[in-house]
């Protein structure tokens, strides 16, 4: 490589700053959507690259299903003490207690579609008017069509078939009373790239994602974890083994893989010869062909 | 693959790679995506499963590989590709985005955003038909974006019995039109996608072609002369203050670099003030850097207490860009609602935000003969034309041809806050 050339790590990264200072710039009230997950991590850690010296001027907002993993929520808080970021939680809990959605029944009943008016409440009630998301293009058919700046009506819609051409690095967050835009500043990363990023930058994340020793049961082809509120069908029965998280979402639709990685080299290596893709081992996306483009219409993450 | 075992250390050595493919359903261009996903081993099981569900869903036997490029429900149901879809796929020497647009002249917007980043294009021809109105276009829109390279496959060579003849002809019928093309390189492969002659392979039935396969083309063509690294410019995207006691008094410049090289203690120029001062550092999280070039995020701060602010562009005070209020463009219409004359619009230059109202139609580009219609000037949507603007602040930028970044912009309408345009500044005649 010549000496002015960036690494593909690298000018990925220059492109999520930009994206990141440019949300600063033409936005009031943005916010970060924050999980807990490695791509919700990189995306925080890019923010601290976009304003430092200055500290992310952003706050987070987590929607919590109340299914989470422990580990998941220590980090979190963690993470929100060391950086000294504010941190807004949109509880699904809540939401269905205020009678605003109904919680679903039957083993595979879950609470990810519930998310959504979680989510959009928060957003009205806070008045953010912007959500940066971790979502990426490859994750998901519906996701390769998405725009870095994403326009939302002001029902929270997605209008996949009407979105505004995005050229170059020009990005229009221009909007009307009450409309809010999604802005994914790692569009055009891969797995892969997320994974040699957290390596090449050293970047701390959950202990989920490495090998550890976890009571699990296996449903139609997918291990996931045991909980209180996970119930097992008469034939399923649970174990412990050693398993990581692909992917961290919540308990009940994150799958888990069986591995003894316990760095980040090793995991890694894995990716790179996995067959199947991350959101492969996510319940919520198996229920449909077109699963997340309705769920993102709805205004999903 | 010539390499299946992964190095982890080995993608620190890696560059990106992003380029475009345009064409209908019936050119091979889905089969062609498909190939150089499959061979990279890019397509996870799980997606072909689901892609083989799909099929059998439409009564098909095989596996449709457009199924994977088509993501929203309109497009798998009307079997075609509306708006641009990027796919990844990577190999030990480069990662690749894909830009896959539409081919349609319906589609022209998209194919012009799916080309505004690409460093590469390809256009493919069916052997059976040679160059028809739709290479011209794509070719053209390749040429009108300034990618810089630009790869012709000739495709279905499997269907002309591998004929050397049949290539040369084609070749030479692209090369007739060439001189009406601002592309400097242009490669031409023979291929069959469907066999996989020349994409990842090289063919055994073409030993009369000595050139790159496809795949190796992609991971050498020379991409570092992409960026303008001469031209030093740096629009102000964001000014940071951290306002903390070990921060007191910082004030840094965040933006991306547009164009060339900068140093500290380069002697700047501030634009549109005309304060000339000297870079103090070169920021980022992890180090303080000596250099900084195109297209990398950097935070500048400078050794004199000047009033900067989003909007301004920090460049060498010994080579600035051109400034004026009047802009002539090559203009890529997007909207329903056709371009007016005299109508007033948002522009986005840079991070620069402005007003403009549209002076005058030139002319209109017919894309299919790349000739220039001085009659009918009204620019609808997916048209082509050459307008003459007036802004209410002066912008300062570099033709297009000089400078992808400090060269284009895009319309905004005032109303509805739709993207309506996207323009390419051409140099001032």
């Amino acid at each position: 490589m010549s000496k002015y050339n960036l690494n593909h790590l690298r000018e990925l990264e220059a492109e999520s700053i930009f994206v990141f200072r440019e949300v600063a710039a033409q936005f009031d009230n943005p916010v970060i959507l924050f999980s807990g997950g490695k791509d919700s991590i990189v995306m925080f850690h890019l923010a601290g690259k976009a304003f430092f010296p200055a500290k992310v001027p952003i706050p987070l907002l987590h929607i919590d299903t109340g299914h989470n993993f422990e580990e998941t929520l220590i980090f979190r808080d963690n993470l929100v003490k060391k950086h000294g970021v504010k941190l807004y939680i949109g509880s699904v809990q809540k939401t269905i207690d205020a009678g605003r959605v109904q919680e679903e029944t039957g083993y595979n009943a879950s609470r990810n579609v519930l998310q959504t008016t979680t989510l959009l409440d928060a957003i009205e009630e806070y008045k953010f008017d912007a959500a940066i998301g971790g979502g990426r293009r490859d994750e998901e058919k519906a996701r390769a069509k998405e725009r870095f700046f994403s326009h939302r009506d002001e029902f929270g819609q997605w209008d996949p078939k009407n979105q505004r051409p995005e050229l170059w690095n020009i990005f229009n967050g221009k909007k009307r009373m009450g409309e809010h835009f999604r802005v994914f500043p790692l569009s055009n990363w891969t797995e892969l790239d997320v994974w040699q990023y957290i390596y090449m930058e050293d970047i701390e994340i959950p202990s989920l994602y490495f090998t550890h020793k976890r009571e699990v049961f296996n449903r139609d082809g997918v291990l996931l974890s045991t909980a209180p509120f996970m119930k097992l069908k008469p034939e399923e029965k649970a174990e412990i083994l050693d398993v990581r998280c692909r992917t961290i979402g919540d308990i009940t639709n994150t799958g888990l893989t069986r591995s003894k990685a316990d760095n980040v080299k090793d995991i890694i290596e894995e990716t790179a010869a996995e067959r199947t893709t991350e959101r492969g081992k996510r319940f919520d996306d198996k229920r449909s062909e077109t699963a997340m483009e309705d769920r993102k219409k709805e205004g999903y993450f | 693959m010539e390499n299946n075992t992964y190095d982890s250390n080995g993608y620190l050595d890696m560059e990106l790679l992003r380029f475009t493919t345009a064409g209908s359903v019936d050119d091979g261009k889905s089969t062609l995506i498909g190939r150089l996903l499959y061979d990279s081993k890019s397509i996870f099981e799980d997606q072909i499963e689901a892609i083989e569900r799909a099929s059998k869903n439409k009564g098909k036997e095989e596996a449709d590989l457009a199924l994977l490029t088509d993501g929203l429900r309109a497009e798998r149901e009307q079997g075609i590709t509306i708006d641009v879809a990027y796919r990844y796929f990577a190999t030990p020497k480069r990662k690749f985005i894909i830009a896959d647009t539409p081919g349609h002249i319906q589609y022209t917007r998209n194919m012009v955003t799916g080309a505004s980043t690409a460093n590469l294009a390809i256009i493919l021809i069916d052997a059976r038909n040679g160059v028809v109105e739709q290479t011209l276009r794509h070719a053209y829109i390749a040429s009108l974006l300034q990618i810089p390279h630009l790869v012709v496959c000739i495709n279905k060579m499997d269907l002309v019995a591998y004929e050397e003849d049949v290539y040369d002809k084609i070749k030479k019928q692209f090369m007739g039109f060439a001189p009406k093309l601002d592309t400097k390189d242009i490669s031409f492969i023979p291929i069959s996608a469907l066999v996989g002659d020349n994409v990842v392979e090289r063919s055994k039935n073409m030993k009369w072609y000595e050139g790159a396969t496809l795949l190796h083309l992609l991971e050498n063509v020379y991409i570092s002369g992409d960026h303008n690294h001469v031209d030093a410019r740096f629009p102000v995207q964001f000014v940071i203050r951290p306002q903390t006691d070990e921060y007191h008094d910082y004030r840094g410049y965040g933006g991306r670099i547009d164009g060339g090289i900068f140093r500290v203690g380069d002697r700047i120029k501030i634009l549109p003030s005309g304060f000339e001062s000297s870079i103090q550092s070169i920021d980022t999280l992890t180090e303080s850097l000596e250099t900084a070039f195109a297209p990398q995020s950097v935070s500048i701060t400078i050794t004199d207490d000047i009033d900067v602010s989003r909007g301004d562009m920090i460049v060498k005070a010994n080579n600035i860009p051109l400034q004026s209020q009047d802009i002539t463009a090559m203009i890529s219409w997007f909207n329903e609602r056709p371009l007016q004359v005299r109508g007033k619009y948002s522009l986005r230059h840079t991070t620069k935000d402005v007003k403009c109202m549209i002076q005058e139609v030139k002319f209109k580009m017919d894309i299919n003969t790349l000739e220039r219609n001085y009659e009918d000037k009204t620019v609808k949507m997916n048209d082509i034309a050459r307008i003459q603007l007036r802004t209410t602040q002066t912008l300062f930028f570099d033709s297009y041809r000089k400078n992808r970044n400090t060269g284009s912009f895009i319309l905004v309408d005032e109303v509805t806050n739709e993207t309506v345009g996207a323009g390419m500044i051409v140099e001032r005649q």
